[in-house]
């Protein structure tokens, strides 16, 4: 049985208060790069990229940041496919990039996209902002904006949905 | 998908997610960082029993690419002259840590034997076996044709609508059957031309139209001419009366490449009898793909390692 625990006003008003921290934390908003990690991470950068430059109209970029090949459960899991990885033309050294994605659990996913960022390039500063923060941490890695934290069990499955993939806005746990 | 030794058994799905992540590593090759971690701790076995160049190489790099390390075996300056078996130099290589074994051989079915014979664990990747099947040579060539024509749209797509002529010595080529098989499984039209003496006796069973010479084929207007090298080395008698009859009847040259549309491309797997299958002029032509197969071949490789990875025991 799936309990909601986050509903589309709810994931829009978490998103544009992460907006505004960004915004906050980055004096000015030169060199600016969001890298969303496959699949709704993608999706979530757009989002925010666009609410940043609302609120202070300057041009940010966006891109994708497959880390697939990065991972360090490869050998313990059936073959995932790759996705693109798409940066902006002028790369991203001495840029900030903001990492998103959905969901923080263990935190190996965020340690293969440091790795996988490495190999692009230097940026000045990374920072991650995830939509939902679940606990469970198996490496020693934290995020600077967080949605939501959600406590929950290692038995319990949360579900993002975000309307560009999966037709509507929705946290749930099950 | 554990090991490849035919494109046979390929299906569609896989066929085409091998291609789509051969896209992610052109990418990776394209970065000033040319190295994944993915199969670091991990060893690639090169185990060639005949001559090669490109393929040798080319899994080289592929594996270094993925952070392995490698082994190359070549079987002239080794035990094999000594009398070693086959079954004793896999299980030797694997001893020493081999995971994946790349295997090329002058005896067609060598790759199968291997890996149903229980000699290895290793995954095995058939890089040549006698006149049977190259498989990564079909893989890179149909992702050069869908990269080409396609362009960046070729995501997730297969070569369906594609018309493809092969042409030249397709009796001695497994080239030849391994990009007939995945063609046919990508959805590709495929034309066979040759000379009688140069074309298989069972070629009503492989389910592809002959036509009698390559004028024919470049008549029915091809989005892609494969041109095959002719390999004299598997040639114990007379299959063509003589080079220069082959060339100017069989030959791709100048003439031959106008008649085409300006988007169709001329491939050749190489090593490439320039003045024989296939002029000098198209070798260096703008239509020519034979150094974009090499380089996409590193990447296609990458992919194939990657994904057998993924099938541990």
């Amino acid at each position: 049985m799936a309990r909601i625990v986050l509903t589309k006003p709810d994931i829009d008003r978490a998103l544009k208060r992460i907006a505004h921290e960004i915004v906050e934390s980055q004096r000015g908003l030169d060199g600016l790069i969001f890298l969303g990690i496959p699949t709704r991470g993608v999706h979530l950068a757009k989002r925010l990229a666009r609410l940043v430059a609302d609120i202070e109209p300057q041009d940010v970029q966006v891109g994708t940041l497959d880390v697939t090949m990065y991972r360090d459960d490869l050998s313990i899991q059936s073959t995932r496919t790759t996705v693109a990885t798409e940066i902006p033309a002028t790369g991203i050294n001495g840029s900030t990039v903001i990492l998103v994605d959905d969901v923080l659990y263990s935190g190996r996913t965020v340690r293969a996209a440091l790795d996988a960022i490495t190999a692009l390039g230097r940026p000045n500063v990374v920072r991650f902002a995830v939509l939902i923060d679940r606990g469970h941490r198996e490496l020693p890695i934290r995020a600077d904006f967080v949605g939501k934290n959600l406590p929950t069990s290692t038995s319990e499955r949360v579900n993002v949905s975000i309307t560009e993939v999966d037709g509507s806005d929705e946290v749930s746990i099950a | 998908m554990r090991h490849l030794i035919s494109t046979r058994d390929l299906s569609h799905a896989e066929a085409v997610g091998l291609l789509d992540t051969t896209i992610d590593m052109v990418d990776v090759r394209s970065r000033d960082i040319k190295k994944l971690p993915t199969l670091r701790g991990k060893t690639v076995a090169n185990v060639f029993f005949e001559d090669s160049t490109r393929t040798r190489l080319s899994f080289e790099a592929a594996a270094l690419g993925l952070g392995a390390d490698v082994m190359t075996f070549t079987a002239q300056g080794s035990s094999v002259s000594k009398g070693e078996s086959l079954k004793d130099t896999l299980q030797t290589l694997e001893a020493m840590g081999a995971e994946f074994i790349v295997l090329r051989h002058s005896n067609s079915g060598v790759a199968s034997t291997v890996t149903n014979s229980g000699w290895v664990e290793s995954h095995i990747i058939n890089a040549g076996d006698g006149t049977h099947e190259h498989p990564t040579q079909a893989l890179l060539d149909a992702f050069t044709m869908r990269a080409r024509l396609l362009g960046d749209d070729g995501r997730g797509k297969d070569l369906g609508g594609i018309s493809v002529a092969i042409v030249g010595d397709i009796l001695h080529s497994r080239v030849a059957r391994s990009n007939i098989w995945l063609l046919r499984t990508l959805g590709a039209t495929v034309t066979l031309a040759a000379p009688q003496t140069l074309l298989p006796r069972d070629i009503d069973e492989w389910g592809v139209s002959t036509v009698s010479t390559l004028d024919d084929a470049i008549d029915l207007k091809p989005d892609v001419v494969m041109t095959l090298r002719v390999q004299k080395e598997r040639m114990s008698s007379g299959f063509f009366p003589s080079e220069s009859e082959f060339s100017s009847l069989w030959g791709m040259n100048v003439s031959r490449l106008k008649r085409l549309a300006p988007t169709a491309l001329v491939m050749h797997p190489g090593p490439m009898n320039r003045g024989l299958e296939i002029s000098g002029e198209v070798a260096d032509s703008p239509q020519s793909t034979v150094t974009e197969q090499v380089a996409n071949g590193v990447a296609a490789r990458m992919a194939l390692l990657y994904t057998l990875r993924g099938d541990s025991r």
